[in-house]
Parts: C-alpha cells; sequence; structure tokens
C-alpha cells in the first residue's frame, strides 16, 4: 500500500488545564485512522453529540494539534511542513462545516467566499472563467447564481448558506472532502441533492470523503465503513451495512434503536426501550469501558480495564468485552478491516446520477420546458 | 392575489383555536427587490396540538416563526395579515404589550438557540434576566427555587443553574433553551430545529422532555424542521410549505400515508430509508423558484411532473379536499 494521504496515528487531544484540572475534557482518546488517496473512499463517522468527531476533523486538518500521537499528510507531520507542502494540503483536503455561519464574515458579500479560493490558488485567468467557475459550482448544488450573489450571509436561510460551503469545496477539486455535518439543516430533497452531488465527486473524480453526521439514514445512503464513537473512543467500525443493520457494541444498539423512523406507526421509545444498566459491578480500576454506568450488559470486567478493538467479522470491529471470544486487532491496524481497504479501485455500484443530470438540465432551463403529462 | 387567498381561505376560522394565523405576508425588503419570504400562510393551531412545519430550505419556516413573536426586523417587515394568540392580534398590538406576550404567552427556542445563550453569564442569570424583562422581581424569594424546578422539569439537575454553557452538552443548552421557554407557562411554544445538531439518543431525551412539558402546561406546540422522523413521531397535524406558502396540511398519519400535493408527494419520496440502498440518491429535480419575483400561478408549476396549463397562471388556494386534509393544487379542485 502507497503511503495514506491523511493518517492520525495514536492521537489523544486533551482541551483544557492540568492533569488534575476538572475541567479537563478528552476529547479523542487514542485513536488511529488512514486515508489512501488511491482507493477513494467515502467513510462516515457518527456518535455521541460531544464524542470527539469535530475534534477528529479539526486534527486531520491540522486546524488543532494533537496532546500526543501525530497527524501525517504524504507521511509528513502536518505540524512542520514546508510552505509548498502545506500549499497543497490547503488544496488537496477541503472542509464543509458544521455551522456555516461560523465560516462567513458578515461584513463580506457571499461572493466572499467563493472568490477567495480562486483567487488563492489562481484557478481562474479571466473574469468570465470566475463567474464560470462560481456558477457551476453554485447550479451543482442547486442554487440560482444572480440570486444568492450580492447578498450578506444574514441574508440567506442556514439550508442557502450550508450549500454555497458545499460548492465553495467543489472548485477546488480536492483529494479528500471533510464534511461535517454537511446536510442537517437542509430539507430531504436537498439532502438528497447535496450527498448526491459529493458522492458523485467520489466516483467520477476520485475524491475521498468523511461524512460526519447524526443522520444514520443518510450514512448507510452514502457510505462503505463507518465508525461510530462514544465519549471520545471509538466504539464500533466496519461495514456500514452491518453495523447499522445488526448493531454490536451496546451504544450503537442505543443508537440505532433511537432513530426517529418517517413513519407515525412505528413507535420511537429511546432510550426506553434498551433497559437499565444491572445493579453493583464490584470495584471500578484505574481504566474501565466509558459505556458502563449505561449499559444493561455490563459486567464486572467492564469496569476494571478498557475493552481493546475486537475483530469480530471479516469488515467489523467493536470494543466491547461482549465480544472478547473474537481476536482483538490493535487500533492502528482498524482501517484495515474497512470494506474501502480491502477492495482494488474505484467503487463499484449502480449509483446513478440521472436525477442529478435531469436536475440540472431543468435548473437551466426555462420553467416552460416542464411538461404536461396529466390532463 | 392576495385578496383571492383571504377569501377563499377563510374558512379555516377555528373558534376553539390557541393561534389562528390569517393570510399572513411578511417580505424582506433589499436591494434587489421584496423576498416574499412568506405570502399569505393560513392556520390554526388547537389548544393543546402539537404542529409540524417543514418544507424546503429558505420557503419561510423561520420567518413565520420570528413573525409570530414579531421579531422579524428590518429590512424585514409584515406586511399584512393577523396572528390571533388566545383571540387577540398580535399584528396590531404596540411594541410594549408585545413584549408582555413575549415568553409570557408565545415563547421561542430558535433556530440555534442553544449557541446562543450568553457565554459569560452563568445559567441562573440568563433566568434571572428574562425574568427581569417581564417585570418579574428577581430579588423575591422563592426565585431560585423556581429556576431549579425549571431545570429539573427539563430533567437537569439544580445545580446546573450555576454552571456557564460552555460547561454543558449540547443537549444540555438545547434543554436550558426549553426550560428559558417555558419559564412563564406560555400557552404556544415554538421550537425551530431544536434537535438537529443533537445524536439521535439525545434527540429522543429533548423531545421526550419538550412533550413532557406540553402537555403538563396544556401548551402548543409549533415544531419547525427538517427531520421527517422526528416529525412523524412528534406531531398531531403536519404543514408543508413551499416557497412562502402553505401548499398542505394534513394529519401526520395522513401526510406520510397518502400525501396529495404533488410536493408533499415528492418530499415523502425522496425521504432515504434504512432497509435498502437506493440505487440513486434523488431530490427533486430542479430549483427553488425566486422569492423576488416568484412564478406566476401556482408556485410549484416549475417543477410540477403533473402540471396543466392552468396552473401556470391560477394559484391555487388551500382548500379541504377530505377531511382535515388541505391542498392548494388544482389537480383536487373538483374533488369537494
Ligand atoms: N476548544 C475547545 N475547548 C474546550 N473543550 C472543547 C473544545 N472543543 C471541543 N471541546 C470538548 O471536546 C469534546 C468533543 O467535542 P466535539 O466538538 O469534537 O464533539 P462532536 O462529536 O463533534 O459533537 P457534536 O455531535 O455535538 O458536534 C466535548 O466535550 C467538547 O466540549
Ligand atoms: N434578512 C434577510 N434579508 C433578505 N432575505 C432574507 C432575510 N432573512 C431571510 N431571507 C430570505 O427569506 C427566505 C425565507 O427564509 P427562512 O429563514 O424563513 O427559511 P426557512 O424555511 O427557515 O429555511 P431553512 O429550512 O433553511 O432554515 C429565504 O429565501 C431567505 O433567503
Ligand atoms: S397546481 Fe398544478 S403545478 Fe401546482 S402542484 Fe398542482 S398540478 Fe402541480
Ligand atoms: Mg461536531
Ligand atoms: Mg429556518
Amino acid at each position: 500500500m502507497s503511503t495514506p494521504l491523511i493518517e492520525a496515528r495514536n492521537v489523544t487531544k486533551t482541551f483544557g488545564g492540568g492533569l488534575f484540572d476538572k475541567s479537563r475534557t478528552v476529547a479523542l482518546e487514542d485513536f488511529s485512522f488512514k486515508i489512501d488517496a488511491d482507493n477513494p473512499s467515502v467513510t462516515s463517522i457518527v456518535g455521541e453529540s460531544g464524542s470527539g468527531k469535530t475534534t477528529l476533523a479539526r486534527l486531520l486538518l491540522g486546524l488543532v494539534a494533537p496532546t500526543e500521537g501525530e497527524v501525517l499528510y504524504n507521511g509528513k507531520n502536518l505540524e512542520n511542513l514546508s510552505s509548498r507542502d502545506r500549499k497543497q494540503f490547503l488544496r488537496d483536503v477541503q472542509v464543509i462545516f458544521q455551522d456555516p455561519f461560523e465560516v462567513y464574515n458578515p461584513f463580506y458579500r457571499i461572493d466572499h467566499v467563493l472568490d477567495t479560493p480562486i483567487r488563492n490558488f489562481g484557478l481562474a485567468k479571466t473574469e468570465k472563467e470566475r463567474k464560470d467557475l462560481i456558477n457551476e459550482a453554485l447550479e451543482a448544488v442547486g442554487i440560482r447564481p444572480e440570486e444568492i450573489l450580492g447578498r450578506f450571509p444574514h441574508e440567506l436561510s442556514g439550508g442557502q448558506r450550508q450549500r454555497i460551503m458545499v460548492a465553495r469545496s467543489l472548485l477546488l477539486r480536492p483529494k479528500l472532502i471533510i464534511a461535517d455535518e454537511p446536510v442537517s439543516m437542509v430539507d430531504a430533497s436537498l439532502r438528497a441533492t447535496i450527498l448526491g452531488s459529493l458522492l458523485r465527486l467520489n466516483r467520477e473524480f476520485g475524491i475521498s470523503l468523511i461524512y460526519i453526521t447524526h443522520d444514520l439514514t443518510t450514512a448507510f445512503q452514502v457510505s462503505e465503513d463507518i465508525m461510530v464513537f462514544y465519549r471520545g473512543s471509538l466504539a464500533e467500525a466496519g461495514d456500514v451495512d452491518q453495523v447499522v443493520r445488526n448493531p454490536e457494541h451496546p451504544y450503537t444498539r442505543l443508537l440505532v434503536g433511537s432513530i426517529p423512523l418517517p413513519d407515525p406507526d412505528m413507535p420511537w421509545e429511546g432510550e426506553r426501550a434498551i433497559g437499565r444498566p444491572a445493579g453493583e459491578l464490584g470495584e471500578v480500576g484505574e481504566k474501565f469501558c466509558k459505556f458502563t454506568d449505561r449499559c444493561p450488559f455490563a459486567m464486572p470486567m467492564c469496569v476494571q480495564s478498557d475493552p481493546p478493538l475486537y475483530h469480530t467479522h471479516e469488515n467489523r470491529v467493536s470494543s466491547c468485552f461482549l465480544y472478547r471470544e473474537s481476536p482483538t486487532i490493535p487500533m492502528t491496524e482498524m482501517t484495515s478491516i474497512f470494506r474501502s481497504s480491502n477492495r482494488q479501485g474505484p467503487v463499484q455500484d449502480n449509483v446513478s446520477f440521472d436525477a442529478l443530470d435531469a436536475e440540472l438540465e431543468v435548473s437551466t432551463e426555462s420553467s416552460s420546458s416542464a411538461s404536461s403529462n396529466d390532463d | 392575489m392576495v385578496e383571492e387567498t383571504l377569501s377563499t381561505e377563510q374558512t379555516e376560522v377555528e373558534t376553539d383555536a390557541t393561534l389562528q394565523v390569517r393570510d399572513l405576508h411578511v417580505y424582506f425588503h433589499t436591494a434587489a427587490g421584496a423576498v416574499k419570504a412568506v405570502n399569505g400562510v393560513n392556520f390554526a393551531l388547537k389548544k393543546g396540538e402539537r404542529f409540524g412545519l417543514v418544507g424546503e430550505s429558505g420557503s419561510g419556516k423561520s420567518t413565520i416563526a420570528l413573525s409570530l413573536l414579531r421579531l422579524i426586523k428590518p429590512p424585514g417587515r409584515i406586511e399584512g395579515g393577523q396572528v390571533f394568540l388566545n383571540g387577540v392580534d398580535l399584528v396590531s398590538l404596540t411594541e410594549e404589550e408585545m413584549r408582555r406576550k413575549r415568553l409570557d404567552e408565545i415563547a421561542l427556542v430558535a433556530q440555534g438557540a442553544m449557541n446562543s445563550l450568553n457565554p459569560v453569564r452563568r445559567i441562573r442569570d440568563q433566568f434571572m434576566l428574562a425574568f427581569q424583562d417581564h417585570g418579574i422581581d428577581v430579588k423575591r424569594s422563592g426565585i431560585n427555587d423556581h429556576i431549579g424546578d425549571l431545570l429539573s422539569r427539563v430533567g437537569l439537575s439544580r445545580d446546573v443553574a450555576d454552571m456557564f454553557p460552555h460547561e454543558l452538552s449540547g443537549g444540555m443548552k438545547q434543554r436550558v433553551c426549553i426550560a428559558l421557554a417555558i419559564s412563564l407557562s406560555p400557552s404556544v411554544i415554538i421550537a425551530d430545529e431544536p434537535t438537529s445538531a443533537l445524536d439521535v439518543v439525545v434527540q429522543w431525551q429533548v423531545m421526550d422532555t419538550l412533550r413532557r412539558v406540553q402537555e403538563d402546561l396544556g401548551a402548543s406546540v409549533i415544531l419547525i424542521g427538517h427531520d421527517m422522523g422526528l416529525m412523524a413521531q412528534f406531531v398531531d397535524r403536519l404543514g408543508v410549505m413551499y416557497a412562502g406558502r402553505l401548499v398542505e396540511i394534513a394529519k401526520v398519519k395522513d401526510m406520510f400515508g397518502d400525501p396529495l400535493h404533488p410536493y408533499g408527494q415528492m418530499l415523502i419520496a425522496s425521504l432515504p430509508s434504512l432497509e435498502v440502498k437506493q440505487d440513486r440518491l434523488q431530490g427533486i429535480p430542479g430549483i427553488t423558484p425566486s422569492l423576488l419575483n416568484p412564478p406566476s400561478g401556482c408556485p410549484f408549476h416549475t417543477r410540477c411532473p403533473k402540471m396543466m396549463e392552468h396552473c401556470k397562471t391560477v394559484t391555487p388556494v388551500l382548500q379541504e379536499v377530505r377531511e382535515d386534509h388541505w391542498v392548494a393544487c388544482h389537480l383536487y379542485e373538483e374533488a369537494k
């Protein structure tokens, strides 16, 4: 295998003061992960609010430095890249953030967000090229350029702002897009459109995607592999179909069981359904499973050490003592079980982009093209 | 066009309604012209009812929420219509009268509310400020107990009162916002995407909390959002917005089981499933119409697969075509 585009090696990120400071938060603990640029993949990250997902994204982007461990870009530590490598990194790895409002400067018009990368990376030689690039990117996310250009951020709806961020990352044709909740604020139809355009970048341009979300249904739809986080640690990872259909780790079971289904006849029981933790577990050791206090299956061994990663199936790992019969696998090898690591070349699937093409056509033609097929 | 809507849709007058919105128009006056964000919206909310508002991004849902509390800022303006809350038209109140209604009778958990808590103030102070604003004597004894009660009502420990926002998780902050919203026992609570940033386990906790306090208070709730799963599980009735208009209103079961408006049908059909991997991620083809120059006729006609000739020129009005099922579409014109 070639050098990964991005690799996190045993990274831990702690916020706040010293070891005994009560406000100290371990946002991410001993996590390892690789993205191989030659094997474009789509990986979802889900998990508890505050479990370290955004922290991981920020680490991979070099926006924060790990407290322990290192993040490598093409084998080189992100913290001391040459300025040339740094510039290439800033182009290769793009991000779409959770809260698009944060990214916008309220005093600049929306155009500025799109102009900046074009200028910084010299993407357009003429004014016409610049305009075409912007229009193309905006139309790809279903926005009418003349409608939003010239406006200020607060004059757009949440969903409109979020789509502009997707359009911005499309401009640069990077190798990896990290999308942190890119569609949490848009309607179901637009979710499909935006994720469809991201997926198309993956299939057609070989761009890898990391999709961070609370929406397990779209994670299931777009990704091959999924990672589930709980309080800064990986609870479970692997083949998305298996993890979502048949979760192993008790936290993943709770998570999947809490999905509100779009069917008023289905019950939504949430935590009520999974049951409460058992009683006394005995003395708590220095290390323990972080889910013990909520886990209905907790055993005395769960409070005496923290569970390693068990390799439960060909394409799955779970960090839970319920699977202690399975062999363990070191954290640094975790991504080797991913489906994306075990195939040659791009994903072979039957994802169709007709709908997207149709959409782009409709959007550029006049309204009269919508024909009547009903009398 | 305004008159037409007014005359036909007045039929939805509910005498026992807690909230009655009639022909509401809200525009943003930008340099490029008036953005018709809310363009003739009618609906009513029964006492204790949970009503959902879904629809396209940018279709005017948050604008409705802010307008109901008269919190629309320039260049936005309520151009016309009435909002009757317990029989009083909020649109005609003075600013001072309206200020007293907020929180007291109608409260909002705004989009992104949890990020708008003041970062340098303890949670207790945020309650105190809200109380002061309503002329409540915060020095009076028992006020701390009251704050503690509110926090425990939303499932938080009383100690949270002494904490700063950054010491709380997203779900906890969102519950603080709900506690703030219910602090003066309003009869209408509006929650604009209260859980879109939270994991589904916490989503369930927050919605369970909201449902419980709402039932205790006998308040009505308007839930705004994009999560159709959440809507299916939480609301009694659902309204679907498209380009500044409400195009369909139905009981939640009817909306999911038998949507009538072509947009409603396509929205429901675009929901991804957890069962089968779709071979295409399909949104609704086409682009949202401009709110600066809305198309003539039906706002959906530019994307509607069932469009007929007169859809391009005549605006369909919201009509009750089945019991409790309202739709604005020419396909159902004769159905009644
Ligand atoms: N700059 C910071 N200073 C202090 N603590 C932080 C900082 N950033 C994150 N944290 C803490 O680290 C933990 C992980 O936060 P993170 O934002 O990574 O979670 P997340 O999984 O993205 O959550 P969400 O699903 O709510 O977006 C949280 O406890 C958070 O409060
Ligand atoms: N201050 C403003 N100036 C100009 N236009 C505005 C302003 N605020 C909102 N708008 C426009 O009004 C329309 C309705 O916006 P609103 O925020 O109500 O939509 P929404 O339905 O809540 O969308 P979302 O689901 O994305 O939150 C949008 O087209 C938006 O661009
Ligand atoms: S009125 Fe016409 S264009 Fe509008 S939704 Fe109905 S059929 Fe489609
Ligand atoms: Mg996050
Ligand atoms: Mg909104």
